[in-house]
């Protein structure tokens, strides 16, 4: 493709620009909206420009507290810990299976690979009312436990691992086993050494889940104690008899956008490296 | 150090697929054989049953005085070389040749000196510090090997060490793997499809085909004395001209003299046939195809009445041209006689 041709080239970056409005125009306002103050937006008129609201609206998202939702310092606590709990967990659990899938030869070795493929297809919503019906009669509910056991299995994860375990050569396995290695040491030693970007780039990947579940966390906590951020700002909108402080709301937006975008901002390349590089 | 003994093994893969009937072989202590033959002839399947990589459906493996059948490879003691060098990607030189050791529980001071050795004897040392992608191919060689050799096993096991090497890295590579064997003295199987490397390395050959052993013997036996018509075909390059009897017979008239019974194919190596006259079965041909190799000229000839072109070997340049007739001798003593029904050599 080495034409120039100014007219495709208009073309082209008219479209890009046009689809980076659409997609950055409502986080522009949720920004804009963080920076006034509380009659700015209630007033109908939607400002375009940022106000000098921005501190106070922050402090006040850190220190009031409001009826029917958990302190906002509590609420992000509760979702970092989700998300740290969901990313830990998947990646250790995922990383075993496929370890187990590839390496071993068990009886139902296929069959396991396979329901872990077919729970692929399915996403969380589809099977919500069992899992709820299980962590329920677990006693549950209302418990980090409850928040990230039922979303820590990860089919996408154990895929991704096996995928890059059988395009390590054999050899290197019956290199360690003539070395010495048993298979606890063999895992240790090189697979998780030689598997170190793809757990970066699953961390990313895995830890923006968690923190983005809303569904979930809706669903299994009533105590504000357990409520995440994700839950609690839709909270902060539904008050009763008033109109909602759009400028708090948006304030509390934005912080918790925060920490996925500094994750992918600050691991983009490793995140890149990862799913891309094959590095034996 | 170990001799090395097999007895009646047998490899049956699932699907009752036979890879290897029952092979007796005895390595002795110090020894390097090599074991030789075409793909799928499971010389590979052999020698990872020795290493404890493929488990024995039958018989017994020994290394030196114990039974090592159900032995994990680790505590059999031996050290193996792979194809693909099988380097750990994420380690230094250093730590590739150290995990072994590691692994064992080796004292540090031990360890050390051990790799030391290894890195000066095979002159790693400058990169002991790399990771192996920083290496070219006869350098990861290399270490692999050192790998092996810090380990101070009963016996290397080499699985196709050189095929992953250029023309020239391989012949360099295959003496320093020689002389090594030679001042270590340690048993050595050594697992090649390539004749040449199979020759100029081995103490004892085993030629192998379809899982069962053709013919072991030092080379240089096996290349004046085939004991079957694959071995005969296999070993030597270019390969041996096999006639049968009764076209050669047809061709050669008077001067063909009387085999011992049983013979119905023959077989000349192509550097014992002599140009021009002499005592032996005369024939003549034309040149359709001359190969200068340099130090000598690979002549094929065709011969009317006899179906493929046979190869004759002429020291120095050619002094005939292509399509130009002339005549040979196949001297009597050099004749191989050979049973096509059994396929083994007739005496």
């Amino acid at each position: 493709m080495v034409e120039n041709r100014p007219w495709l080239t208009f073309l082209t970056h008219f479209v890009l620009i046009l689809g980076v409005i659409i997609v950055v125009f409502p986080v522009y306002i949720a920004v804009i909206a963080a920076t006034h103050g509380p009659t700015a937006l209630s007033s109908g008129m939607m400002p375009m420009l940022p106000g000098a609201e921005l501190w106070n609206n922050v402090v006040q998202v850190w220190t009031e507290d409001r009826r029917g939702v958990a302190p906002f310092w509590l609420m992000a606590w509760n979702s970092l810990w989700m998300a740290i709990i969901i990313t830990v967990g998947k990646i250790a659990i995922s990383i075993i299976s496929a370890y187990a899938i590839v390496y071993f030869r068990f009886p139902g070795r296929v069959l396991a690979f396979w329901l872990i493929f077919i729970t692929l297809m399915l996403p969380v919503e589809v099977r919500i009312i069992p899992t709820f019906a299980v962590v329920a009669n677990l006693g549950m509910l209302n418990s980090y436990v409850g928040l990230t056991l039922p979303l820590i299995a990860s089919a996408t994860a154990t895929f991704l691992f096996r995928q890059f375990f059988m395009t390590i050569p054999d050899e290197l396995m019956e290199a360690a086993r003539v070395d010495g290695a048993g298979p606890i040491k063999f895992f240790r030693d090189i697979l998780l050494p030689l598997s170190r970007t793809n757990i970066a780039a699953l961390c990313v990947i895995l830890f923006i889940y968690g923190w983005m579940q809303y569904l979930w966390p809706m669903l299994v906590t009533t105590d504000p104690k357990y409520y995440t951020l994700m839950m609690g700002v839709k909270r902060m909108a539904a008050v009763a008899d008033a109109d909602p402080q759009w400028n708090i709301i948006m304030a509390a937006v934005v912080m918790a956008m925060l920490p996925p975008v500094l994750i992918v901002i600050f691991m983009q390349r490793l995140f890149v490296k990862g799913l891309v590089e094959t590095e034996k | 150090m170990a001799s090395i003994d097999l007895k009646g093994v047998r490899k049956v893969y699932p699907g009752n697929v036979t890879a290897i009937h029952s092979v007796d072989l005895s390595i002795e202590d110090g020894e390097l054989v090599v074991l030789v033959g075409p793909s799928g002839c499971g010389k590979s399947t052999l020698l990872r049953m020795i290493a404890g990589l493929e488990t024995i459906t039958d018989g017994t493996i020994s290394i030196g005085a114990d039974v090592v059948n159900n032995k994990e490879p680790a505590e059999r003691d031996i050290a193996m070389v792979f194809q693909n060098y099988a380097l750990y990607p994420h380690m230094s030189v250093r730590q590739n040749l150290e995990y072994g050791l590691k692994n064992r529980g080796t004292p540090r001071e031990e360890i050390d000196r051990r790799v030391a050795e290894a890195a000066r004897v095979l002159e790693i040392a400058p990169f002991l510090d790399r990771k192996p992608r920083q290496l070219s191919g006869g350098q990861r060689q290399r270490v692999a090997m050192g790998r092996a050799i810090v380990r101070q096993p009963k016996a290397f096991l080499f699985d196709e060490p050189l095929s992953n090497l250029d023309a020239k890295l391989r012949g360099q590579m295959r003496i320093e793997i020689r002389r090594l064997q030679r001042s270590l003295k340690t048993t050595s199987v050594y697992v090649t499809h390539d004749q040449l490397e199979a020759m100029t390395l081995a103490d004892r050959l085993v030629v192998m085909n379809g899982g069962r052993i053709e013919q072991v013997g030092k080379p240089i036996e096996l290349y004046d004395r085939p004991a079957s018509l694959f071995v005969a075909g296999f070993i030597g390059s270019p390969p041996m001209n096999l006639l049968p009897v009764e076209t050669l017979a047809a061709v050669a008239g008077a001067t063909m003299p009387t085999l011992t019974p049983g013979a119905d194919i023959v077989g000349i190596r192509p550097d014992q046939v002599v140009l021009g006259g002499g005592d032996g079965i005369a024939l003549s041909g034309t040149v359709e195809l001359i190969e200068p190799v340099g130090g000598e000229s690979h002549l094929y000839v065709r011969v009317e009445g006899i179906e493929q072109a046979l190869i004759l070997v002429q020291q120095g340049r050619a002094n005939v041209g292509e399509a130009e007739r002339i005549d040979f001798v196949l001297p009597i003593q050099a004749l191989h006689g050979f049973n096509r029904e059994s396929g083994r050599r007739v005496e």
